[in-house]
């Protein structure tokens, strides 16, 4: 693999992470971390861990990202912290 | 306070990563995990159980004890979050805001508590209180690749022998193809098609299935998860045995996660209340 693409892949996780941090919209917050675990099954399947990639696009860019939005669709949109 | 958490967090972020330098480098061939233990799998995974997927065969053979107490864990927490979350008494403002549409005109009708339709409900749909307009281009593009989706978790299940996937995937894809049909249509068509007691059910039943296959092999004499001893009870050599095994708790492992998946989604998306939602 090309440590290049590599690097900015990990560049972009660390950039979605402090952006879901940052972010007052809360949709736009678990999009952004379905960004993040979209990029980090990315990582696993550059590693080797098909397995593991496997499970995080299922579970963590999938139904991870419609429970937040089923919880934001429940509550409130805009975070006050 | 919040200075000091940051101060905390940076602290012990650091220390961690301090931490890791101590680990042997990705893909060591000389770290430990290499010398000891990672070969006697590649050697002998195939020979033991006659499962090409290492990793399953880990995670479901070597490892199983492992992998029941994670499917314990998942039905924990989709039990606690039922119990977070559910609304077991229904208030008599949702009770009474039945919210009823005709189809030909497009009038909505509030029926309040005790009350009936007067046409009967042919005529009518319950709406949501945040009604949606029907959009067929949604509908039938999501009912058009459903089955799709459920035959792929099935195959991923099955196939976990022989490429990466398995129970936990499975039966997040299947439940995800449940999901996206609660998302498409509404929910009380999917309660509909999988009622919320049949969700709690399937949990407990996925578990069962893992952990009675232990105890079988308890019973026929064998150790427990190990599936060699289930060889007489379904005709085959004992190392084939242990192949059927790990399908067996992977179907379980599936059934488990699929039901906790849409169970929890029945909760967050309705709040509760189990009648109208995402």
């Amino acid at each position: 693999m090309i440590w290049q693409l590599e690097f900015i892949i990990l560049l972009l996780v660390v950039v979605c992470a402090f952006a879901a941090l940052k972010v007052r919209d809360l949709l736009g917050a678990a999009v952004l971390f379905s960004i993040y675990s979209f990029l980090m099954c990315l990582l696993w399947a550059i590693m080797g861990a098909v397995d593991v990639a496997f499970t995080e696009a299922s579970v963590g860019a999938g139904v991870s990202t419609v429970f937040f939005v089923a919880a934001v669709f429940r509550t409130t949109r805009r975070s006050r912290d | 306070m919040k200075r000091l958490g940051l101060l905390a967090v940076i602290l012990f972020g650091a220390l961690l990563v301090y931490g890791t330098t101590d680990f042997p480098d990705w893909g060591d061939p000389s770290s430990p995990a290499a010398t000891h233990l990672s070969p006697y799998y590649i050697q002998h995974s195939l020979h033991d159980t006659a499962v090409p997927n290492i990793v399953t065969a880990v995670l479901a053979d070597y490892r199983g004890y492992d992998t029941m107490f994670e499917t314990a864990v998942i039905f924990t927490a989709g039990l606690a979050c039922l119990f977070l979350l559910r609304v077991f008494i229904t208030p008599k403002e949702t009770e009474a805001s039945g919210l009823y549409r005709h189809r030909a005109t497009g009038i909505t009708l509030r029926i309040g508590q005790g009350g009936r339709l007067p046409l009967g409900t042919r005529e009518f749909e319950r709406i949501d209180s945040q009604w949606v307009p029907y959009d067929l281009i949604i509908r039938t593009a999501c009912s058009l690749v459903l089955p799709f989706i459920q035959l792929f978790a099935l195959y991923v299940v099955a196939h976990g022998h022989h490429s990466p996937g398995g129970g936990f995937q499975g039966g997040v894809i299947f439940g995800a193809a449940l999901i996206l049909f609660a998302i498409s249509h509404n929910l009380r068509t999917t309660l509909k098609a999988m009622p919320e007691k049949r969700t709690n059910i399937l949990t407990g039943t996925g578990v069962l299935i893992y952990v009675g296959t232990g105890v079988l092999c308890l019973l026929l004499g064998g150790q427990f998860l190990d599936y060699a001893a289930l060889a007489g009870l379904l005709g085959v050599d004992p190392v084939m045995a242990r192949s059927h095994g790990i399908l067996i708790v992977e179907i379980g492992v599936a059934i488990a996660v699929m039901a906790v998946m849409v169970s929890l989604y029945y909760n967050l998306a309705s709040a509760g209340h189990m009648d109208e939602g995402l």
